[in-house]
C-alpha cells in the first residue's frame, strides 16, 4: 500500500511500576502497572471510568500534563527511551472529533505532523495523499474540515497520525464520539493500516465487540488501577466477563438487565386479551388517526398499574414538518412570538408566519404523534435532522413548514403552539436534554441544579396569580428523591462541572425531569456511555414512562429502542 | 433561542484581493496606517480613504457592501468625531448653542477629521481580514516574514476554535432556554444570564485548548525545525497590489503637501 519508504516494524513498549496519583485524590489512579508489550502487538485496554486509562495513554505518548512532576512514578519506555523524545514514533488519539483538528482544511490538516517532523515538501503531499486514502477519506485536500461529520473528523485525525508513519499507536476512546456505522468505519481503518505495517497498537476503548476482532491482547485494570487480568483476547475477555460488567464495560452479546416499561410488560401477556400486542405499538407515523382506539384499550389494561397517566394519550403531534437549524433571526422571532400570544389571548387562531423557501431543510414531511407514557425513537444515519426534529418539537427551533401542536392537555393554559412558550412554560411541559450535559448547567451545586426547574415554576406560579408562591415541600421532597434515585446524594454539594461523565449525564436527566415535564425529549442519551450509566439511565427512563411522561429519544441505541419498547421513526429512510 | 449560522471565518474568499498574497496586503495595510497615523491634517486622511475606497470598489467591494459590512466601525467613526466636535476648543462662527456645549466651524473641522482618521486607520486592516485566509496568512507570516512558527501556528489553531464557539453559543443558548433559563425581564437579568452563558462558554473553551494542544503536540508540534507544505506566489496580482497602495499611499502625501496642508503629528 505505501510505495515509498521502508515499512516501520512497531515499536516495544515496557512500563516500570508506572503509577500515576492525582494531588489533592485520595486513590491513585495508576498503581505500580509493570507490563511489555512486544512490537506489533495489538492490546484493548480495559478498566472502570476513572481508572487512569487515559493517564497511562498520554503518558505512553509523552503528553502527559505533570507539571510539578508530583503525579507519576515508575518508568516508561518506548523502544527503550522516553516517549517525549520519539517524535513522530508515537501517534495519539483522544475521544473529541473538535480538538482533533488542527488546521480549516483537509489536506493542510493532514500535512501539519509532517511539517512538524520536518519532512522534506515534495514527500508532504503523495504521503497526505495516501494517508487519506488508507482512511477512507475520499475528500479534495481543500475541503474545510469544519463541514466534516464527527466520524470523519475522527478519520481525518487518523490520517494525520498514520501520515507520520508512527510505530505505536494509541487511541483513547476513538469511537466514543461517533455513531455506529463511523465507529465501524474507523475501526476497519485501524485494523488495515495495524496489520499492513506492523504497528504496536494500545486502544482504550469500553465498547468491546467493536475491537475484539482487531487486538490479540486483552489488559483489564481494577479500581484501583491494577492489572487485574491480562491475556489473549479471547480467554481474557471469558475470564474477566464478571469484573468487567461490573465495571460496566460492553462486553459482547451482553445487554445489562432493565425492567421494561408498564405498558409493554402488559402487551408481552398475552393473557390480558384486549386487542394490545402488535397493533398497538405500530408507529403512529403512517397512520396517527386510527391509533386512539387501540391506545384506550391499552389504557384500561394498565390503569391498574398505573394511575392516570401512562394511557397513551397524545400530548404533542406534528403535521407536514419540515424543520431547519437556519432560523430566523432572533429579533424576527421575538415578533413572531408576540403577535401569536397577543392572538392567542385575543382567543384568534395564530397567524401563519410566511413560508421561508429558501432554507436549507434539515428533515421534511414529518408528520408524528408523542404519546404519555410511550417512547418515540428517532432514528437515521447523521445529518437526516434527527437532533433538528428534536428541538423543534421542543418548541426551541421554529418550523421552516409544518405544525407542532401540543395537546389541550398539554398545553393547559398556554398557547397550543411550543415555540410560542417562554422559559417557565417549557419546563413544566417539555424538558430538553441536549447531548453534552454541561451545555445546560445553570447552578454551582448540584442540589441548586436541581431546584432550579421548580424554582422557575413556582416564580411563574407567583407572578400569574399574584401570590406568594407555595409551599417548597414538594419540590424539596422531590429534589431529594432525584438525588437519591440518581446516586448523586453523595455530590449534591459538589460543582456539577465536577462530576465524571457519566454522572453529568444522569445530572443532566434529573435537572429536567425535577420540573416534572409530561414530555422528556433527549438527544443521544447513552452516546458514549458505560454499560453501568447506560442500566441506571434506562431504569430512570422506564419509571418515567410508567408514570405517564412521553419519551422522544434521538438515538442510534439499539438496545435502548428495545428496552423502552419504543416506537422508531426512521428520518431519512 | 434561534442558531445563528454566522458567515465563515474560513468560508473560501474569493474576488481579486483574495489571490494576493497574504504579506503583500499586510505590508501595504501597514504603509496605508503608518502614512495616516503620523499625518495629522484631514486632506491627506480624506485622500488616502478616498484612494482605499476606489481602490477596494475595483476589486469589486463597493462602498455599499463596505458600509452594511463595517457598519460598527463607521459608527464608532462618526461618534468619536461628534465627541471630538463637541470638546474641541477649535474657534470659528458659531454653528450651535446648546448649554455649555457650542460648536464651531472649528471644532467641526476638527470633529470631521477624526472621524475620517478612525476610518482611513481601521479601513486597510480590515480589508486584509476580510479577503486573506487565516491559514496563507499565517504561512506568509512564518514563510516569509519569519516569525517563529510556534506563536503563529497556535495562534491560527486558536482562531479555528474562535468559530467552534460561535456555533456553540447558538447551541447553549438553546440548551439553557430548554432549562427555563434567561425568562427574566430587564437589564439586569438580561446581563446575569448572559454572564453565565459565557461561563460556561469559557469553561468549554478552556478544556477544549487543553486538548487541542495535547494533540498538537502529540503530532509533532513545539521545538525542533520545521517544514511547510505549502509554497507561497508572488505574482502579477502582488505587483498591482502593492503599486496601487504605493501610489495612493505616496499620493495623499503628495496632494496635501503640494496644498500646503500636510502636517505631522508632532508639528
Amino acid at each position: 500500500m505505501t510505495a515509498a519508504g521502508p515499512v516501520p516494524a512497531g515499536a516495544a513498549v515496557e512500563l516500570r511500576r508506572f503509577g500515576w496519583h492525582y494531588p489533592g485524590r485520595q486513590d491513585a489512579s495508576l498503581s505500580e502497572v509493570t507490563t511489555t508489550v512486544a512490537p506489533g502487538e495489538r492490546v484493548l485496554l480495559l478498566g472502570p471510568s476513572g481508572a487512569g486509562k487515559s493517564t497511562l495513554l498520554q503518558a505512553l505518548a509523552g503528553v502527559e500534563q505533570d507539571p510539578d512532576g508530583q503525579s507519576g512514578s515508575g518508568e516508561v519506555l518506548v523502544d527503550g527511551a522516553d516517549p517525549r523524545d520519539a517524535r513522530g514514533a508515537v501517534g495519539f488519539m483522544h475521544q473529541d472529533p473538535e480538538t482533533q483538528v488542527v488546521l480549516s482544511r483537509v489536506g493542510d490538516d493532514v500535512a501539519f505532523g509532517l511539517e512538524n517532523l520536518a519532512v522534506p515538501r515534495e514527500q508532504i503531499w503523495p504521503r497526505v495523499r495516501d494517508a487519506l486514502e488508507r482512511v477512507g477519506l475520499d475528500l479534495p485536500l481543500e475541503h474545510p474540515t469544519t463541514a466534516l461529520s464527527g466520524g470523519q473528523k475522527q478519520r481525518l485525525a487518523l490520517a494525520g497520525v498514520l501520515a507520520m508513519r508512527p510505530r505505536l499507536l494509541l487511541l483513547d476512546e476513538p469511537t466514543a464520539s461517533v455513531d455506529g456505522q463511523g465507529a465501524q468505519e474507523l475501526c476497519g481503518a485501524v485494523a488495515r493500516a495495524v496489520r499492513d505495517e506492523g504497528i504496536t497498537l494500545v486502544v482504550v476503548e469500553h465498547r468491546v465487540a467493536l475491537w475484539e476482532s482487531v487486538v490479540d491482547r486483552v489488559v483489564v485494570l481494577d479500581e484501583h488501577g491494577r492489572v487485574a487480568f491480562d491475556g489473549p483476547t479471547h480467554e481474557t475477555l471469558h475470564e474477566a466477563r464478571a469484573l468487567l460488567q461490573e465495571q460496566g464495560t460492553w462486553v459482547p452479546g451482553w445487554v445489562p438487565e432493565t425492567r421494561p416499561p408498564a405498558h409493554r410488560s402488559d402487551s408481552r401477556a398475552p393473557a390480558t386479551g384486549t386487542g394490545t400486542g402488535p397493533a398497538s405499538r405500530a408507529p403512529s407515523v403512517e397512520a396517527p388517526a386510527t391509533v386512539p382506539v387501540t391506545a384506550t384499550a391499552t389504557a384500561t389494561a394498565t390503569a391498574a398499574a398505573t394511575p392516570a397517566a401512562s394511557d397513551g394519550a397524545v400530548l404533542l403531534s406534528a403535521r407536514d414538518l419540515a424543520v431547519s437549524r437556519v432560523q430566523p433571526t432572533r429579533r424576527a422571532v421575538a415578533r413572531r412570538r408576540r403577535r401569536a400570544r397577543a392572538a392567542w389571548r385575543r382567543g384568534q387562531e395564530a397567524p401563519e408566519p410566511a413560508a421561508v423557501p429558501d432554507v436549507p431543510v434539515a428533515a421534511e414531511n414529518i408528520s408524528l404523534d408523542v404519546r404519555a407514557g410511550r417512547a418515540l425513537a428517532v432514528t437515521g444515519v447523521n445529518g437526516a435532522g434527527k437532533s433538528t426534529l428534536a428541538l423543534t418539537l421542543a418548541g426551541l427551533l421554529v418550523p421552516v413548514r409544518g405544525t407542532v401542536r401540543a395537546s389541550a392537555r398539554l398545553a393547559g393554559d398556554a398557547p397550543r403552539d411550543p415555540s410560542l412558550w417562554d422559559g417557565g412554560e417549557l419546563v413544566a411541559r417539555v424538558g430538553t436534554v441536549f447531548q453534552h450535559p454541561e451545555h445546560q448547567f445553570l447552578r454551582p451545586t448540584v442540589r441548586q441544579e436541581l431546584e432550579f426547574g421548580p424554582e422557575q415554576l413556582r416564580r411563574r406560579a407567583g407572578v400569574a396569580h399574584r401570590t406568594d408562591p407555595p409551599a417548597t415541600e414538594d419540590d424539596a421532597a422531590r429534589v431529594a428523591e432525584l438525588l437519591h434515585r440518581l446516586r448523586l446524594a453523595d455530590l449534591a454539594d459538589a460543582n456539577p462541572f465536577t462530576l465524571s461523565g457519566g454522572q453529568k449525564r444522569r445530572l443532566s436527566v434529573a435537572t429536567v425531569l425535577a420540573a416534572a415535564p409530561d414530555v422528556l425529549i433527549l438527544d443521544e442519551p447513552t452516546f458514549g456511555q458505560d454499560a453501568r450509566t447506560w442500566q441506571e439511565l434506562v431504569d430512570l427512563l422506564v419509571t418515567e414512562l410508567d408514570r405517564g411522561t412521553a419519551v422522544v429519544a434521538v438515538t442510534h441505541d439499539r438496545d435502548l429502542i428495545d428496552a423502552l419498547a419504543a416506537e422508531e421513526l426512521e428520518l431519512g429512510a | 433561542m434561534s442558531t445563528v449560522t454566522a458567515p465563515s471565518m474560513f468560508a473560501p474568499r474569493t474576488g481579486f484581493l483574495a489571490r494576493a498574497n497574504p504579506v503583500v496586503k499586510l505590508l501595504g495595510a501597514l504603509l496605508i496606517t503608518l502614512v495616516i497615523v503620523v499625518s495629522a491634517d484631514p486632506v491627506t486622511n480624506a485622500v488616502a480613504l478616498a484612494g482605499q475606497l476606489v481602490l477596494l470598489a475595483g476589486v469589486g467591494l463597493g462602498p455599499w457592501r463596505l458600509l452594511t459590512t463595517l457598519w460598527p466601525v463607521v459608527l464608532a467613526a462618526v461618534i468619536s468625531g461628534w465627541g471630538t466636535a463637541m470638546l474641541s476648543t477649535a474657534g470659528g462662527p458659531v454653528l450651535l448653542h446648546v448649554g455649555w456645549v457650542s460648536i464651531t466651524t472649528g471644532s467641526l473641522a476638527a470633529g470631521a477629521a477624526i472621524a475620517l482618521r478612525g476610518l482611513a486607520i481601521a479601513l486597510p486592516g480590515i480589508t486584509v481580514l476580510l479577503t486573506t485566509d487565516p491559514t496563507d496568512l499565517a504561512d506568509g507570516l512564518a514563510q516569509t516574514l519569519r516569525l517563529p512558527a510556534r506563536f503563529v501556528l497556535a495562534a491560527l489553531a486558536a482562531l479555528r476554535l474562535v468559530e467552534v464557539m460561535v456555533t456553540e453559543w447558538g447551541v447553549l443558548a438553546a440548551a439553557r432556554r430548554a432549562r427555563g433559563a434567561g425568562g427574566g425581564r430587564g437589564p439586569w437579568n438580561a446581563l446575569r444570564e448572559f454572564g453565565g452563558q459565557a461561563f460556561t462558554l469559557l469553561v468549554q473553551s478552556l478544556r477544549r485548548a487543553t486538548r487541542l494542544a495535547m494533540t498538537m503536540e502529540a503530532r509533532g508540534f513545539g521545538a525542533g525545525p520545521r517544514t511547510w507544505a505549502r509554497t507561497l506566489h508572488y505574482g502579477r496580482v502582488d505587483v498591482l497590489v502593492g503599486a496601487a497602495v504605493v501610489l495612493t499611499a505616496v499620493g495623499a502625501l503628495a496632494v496635501s503637501m503640494s496644498l500646503g496642508t500636510h502636517r505631522f503629528i508632532w508639528q
